[in-house]
């Protein structure tokens, strides 16, 4: 990590704020505005829209493997969504998804 | 007193209180990843404190990690947490009538657990009154705020103990997917998710991960699309 303790602050400031906010935005207005329909078909999407694309390249290329694919990490990765998709369960998908990290780099090497 | 509100705040901890097994062991990792990533004690716990939302928490982390720009690790992190705006809407009508300052308390403790579990309770109970929706509110934040900062505190304090070979560059990605794995429910959450991982994967090489931003847009573009679409089949 390059930032430097201004930056980082910076980072968790802005970011508190900006977050209380969004969250303040419709509770704060005195009555309940009604949003658009397609802003909130749009806002329905944000976290399947960006989590994905932050994880894709972290996952076919790891900074820990200097950016190889790795057969362990990527299983894991498979793993990890095929328990949360079917388990609907978040907590039992990461521990699969650990535990077939641990034992693909155990395996492996 | 006020045994009624006391009962509703009671209720809502009840109901919060299963919650603790997700965000009890995701506190902890914040704890442990923000550390091994270099923030200090009080920056880990300034997260947890000031954001107080682990997806954006982790996804800030993450792009501070791969030197992104400030600017850009603040617009991804924002983005991720605009669904709160969403909740704070689906609210509004039901706590509206409170006091403004109340109302602002209420938007700290908008989690989406505690949003889950009191707009179930609302939709359940129409005629409670507006102070034991808020104490229900308030109660199931009250649950799990201080294992959230308690648990970041432990993980960070025990992180700097655990050794690099145990991987855990990879608990961050493995969260993320957690995370979104069970909203894949829909052909339109499906679709988003797709176009999010292609158009990532291909702009990979743009310049302070505009890629990312391009990427989000996109995909929230395509399931809305893809929704409409398959309403209008129907």
């Amino acid at each position: 990590m390059n930032a430097s303790g201004t930056e980082i602050w910076l980072v968790i400031l802005v970011l508190g704020i900006g977050t209380y906010l969004i969250r303040l935005s419709f509770l704060g207005l005195i009555g309940s505005r009604q949003l658009p329909d397609w802003v909130l078909r749009a806002l329905r999407y944000t976290p399947v829209a960006v989590l994905p694309a932050l994880v894709a390249p972290l996952i076919v290329w790891p900074t820990a493997t200097g950016g190889e694919p790795d057969p362990a990490r990527l299983a894991a990765a498979a793993v990890t969504l095929a328990l949360g998709m079917a388990t609907r369960n978040v907590l039992a998908a990461v521990l699969g998804g650990l535990v077939t990290l641990y034992a693909g780099l155990w395996l492996i090497g | 007193m006020y045994p009624r509100r006391e009962k509703a705040f009671l209720r809502g901890m009840r109901a919060g209180a299963p919650f603790l097994l997700v965000i009890g062991p995701f506190a902890l990792l914040f704890g442990v990843v923000g550390t091994e990533a270099g923030l200090n004690l009080t920056q880990v716990m300034g997260f947890s404190f000031l954001v107080v939302a682990g997806a954006s928490q982790f996804a800030a982390l993450q792009l501070l990690a791969d030197n992104a720009p400030t600017l850009i690790v603040l617009a991804t992190a924002l983005a991720v947490n605009l669904r709160l705006a969403m909740y704070s809407a689906s609210l509004a009508p039901w706590l509206g009538e409170a006091p403004f300052w109340k109302r602002a308390l209420a938007a700290y403790a908008l989690v989406d657990q505690a949003y889950a579990v009191s707009i179930l309770e609302y939709e359940r109970r129409p005629q409670l009154p507006i102070s034991e929706r808020l104490s229900y509110f308030f109660g199931s934040f009250a649950i799990l705020a201080p294992f959230w900062y308690l648990l970041t505190l432990i993980g960070a304090i025990g992180g700097a103990a655990i050794p690099p070979e145990f991987a855990l560059d990879f608990a961050v990605p493995i969260t993320f997917l957690a995370l979104f794995a069970p909203a894949l429910r829909t052909l339109a959450h499906l679709a988003a998710a797709l176009t999010s991982i292609l158009v990532a994967l291909l702009l990979a090489g743009l310049p302070y991960s505009t890629g990312l931003l391009v990427a989000a847009a996109l995909a929230m573009a395509v399931g809305s699309l893809v929704e409409v679409l398959v309403e209008r089949r129907r």
